[in-house]
């Protein structure tokens, strides 16, 4: 599909996800489905998901150590080595886990190639290019927080944490705003970055023409969806004001499996929840299984140990050897019989192996 | 599997954070909160808005009368049923509302929200 038909297509999906609840609930009413049903059915979705992919992932055999690394190995004494970068153990591979799960270190050594023209003769330039991580971990983190923030409404009593973060988020107290309607004290810092960073993500697949022709409908459609996740959260939070008490009550049920749906929630939080059910519902079946799939990356989570472990590729044939050992075992009689010659004398064998 | 231990080991933590509020609430009475009015406030029987405004945006109200109050000295508000309000939150809102914690608090703490109305305004002293 071009890239003019994915965006097309993937922002009118998401447009139906969105009207679906305007439509189920606005008009017809159908709280408890799209209460209740659906987001308990998308929650099955999401984990029993997981499982499968991740279990199937586990079950495909990775034959060789795969030594990607930006990083010296182990050798000599009088060589530096980079213990992160190119571990020989446990150690340095959780070290690199760890710098690659919450720093996103390889999306850092980002280059981007580009073709400029210096007095007319054309030139290669890598561009050392860090908006891609810049914005990713802004998004990531940004999404983190406001995941976190929302267990106000999945947790009684709400945490110590969650009152923490929430404190930290709103610190700047940007309601102070010198207009009307954007009003409330708690203003997130998150909410404006995800925002902005999910923005960004969205544009560079519009504007860098390689990001362009690689681009499918599987990128842009999560990308629309947590935009729309996102802004109907800030809308629901900061301008069409919906209950949160019932909202509260109606989480709580949920996670209680004593679900209720009570009366006076507005649509925009139905729409909202919708959203979020089928962007957790076609996790495990998108790209955002990245989430599980980072912590099963070969080039990352195995040791360049290969140059003294032997690695047995798990999926070798089965083959039937007969060493020259069992040859003359089985034919050695009839070897000394035709006079050729053994390297185990038939007296002889029993007897060394005693002296031994 | 290969590495099936690890893995296993990983897919029990991670979807166990994810399914932590599940855990954290099995077993635990989720009382609603129940704000409680004041005789003087059911008595008045309306607010300065519709029962439901109130509750989903009482703070949208509060932070308009704020702004239009401190920064262009308008002192009245004019509610939907007509009836004309004396912009304050002492003067008006407390003074139904008196109960701040069988009234505020209740929802305040359901929900983990801490405005911070007593940095400026003097908290009133509940009557028992």
């Amino acid at each position: 599909m071009n890239f003019f038909l994915s965006i097309i297509f993937s922002f009118f999906a998401v447009v139906v996800v969105v009207l679906i609840p305007w439509i189920g609930v606005g008009a017809l009413d159908l709280r408890v489905l799209f209460g209740i049903v659906i987001p308990y059915a998308a929650m099955a979705t999401f984990f029993v998901g997981i499982v499968v992919r991740v279990i199937d992932w586990g079950r495909s055999p990775v034959p060789f150590r795969i030594p990607t690394t930006a990083g010296q190995e182990w050798s000599f004494p009088w060589i530096k080595r980079n213990r992160i970068d190119n571990p020989k153990g446990l150690g340095g591979v959780i070290m690199r886990m760890l710098f690659e799960v919450l720093t996103f270190r390889s999306l850092f050594r980002n280059t981007r190639l580009e073709y400029r023209r210096v007095n007319g003769v054309p030139k290669i330039d890598y561009e050392w290019e860090k908006w891609l991580w810049l914005a990713a971990i802004l998004f990531h983190y940004s999404f983190l927080v406001i995941f976190l923030r929302h267990f106000r409404f999945f947790m009684e009593p709400v945490p110590a944490f969650v009152t923490l973060l929430q404190k930290l988020d709103g610190f700047m107290q940007m309601g102070a705003a010198p207009f009307n309607g954007f009003g409330l004290p708690g203003v997130y810092l998150t909410d404006m970055l995800l925002m902005a960073a999910v923005t960004w993500l969205l544009l560079r697949r519009i504007l860098y023409s390689q990001m362009r022709y690689i681009s499918l409908p599987a990128d842009f459609f999560p990308l629309f969806l947590i935009l729309s996740l996102g802004f109907t959260g800030m809308l629901m939070r900061y301008l069409l004001r919906v209950d949160v008490t019932k909202v509260k009550e109606l989480a709580i049920g949920l996670f209680k499996f004593s679900p209720a749906v009570p009366e006076g929630i507005g649509v925009i939080f139905y729409i909202h929840l919708f959203i979020l059910c089928v962007l957790i519902a076609y996790f495990p079946f998108s790209k955002l299984m990245h989430l599980a799939g980072v912590f099963l990356s070969p080039t990352r989570n195995l040791s360049n140990n290969s140059r003294f472990v032997r690695h047995v590729n798990p999926w070798n044939y089965p083959v039937p050897t007969h060493t020259y050992e069992e040859y003359e075992d089985e034919f050695r009689d009839l070897m000394i019989e035709a006079g050729l010659p053994v390297e185990k004398e038939p007296d002889a064998t029993a007897g060394s192996e005693e002296k031994e | 599997m290969y590495d099936g231990g690890k893995i296993i080991v990983g897919l029990i933590i991670g979807l166990g954070l994810f399914l932590s509020p599940f855990f954290y609430n099995a077993g635990k009475a989720a009382k609603a909160p129940a704000p409680e009015l004041t005789p003087k406030a059911k008595e008045a029987k309306v607010c300065v808005e519709p029962a439901s405004y109130m509750r989903e945006s009482h703070f949208t109200l509060l932070d308009e009368w704020r702004h239009t109050v401190v920064r262009d000295g308008e002192r009245y508000y004019k509610g939907s049923e007509g009836k004309r309000y004396y912009k304050s939150l002492q003067r008006t809102c407390l003074e139904c509302h008196s109960n701040y914690s069988k009234f505020c608090l209740e929802c305040h703490n359901y929900l983990d929200v801490d405005p911070y109305c007593w940095d400026c305004h003097i908290q009133p002293e509940e009557k028992k």
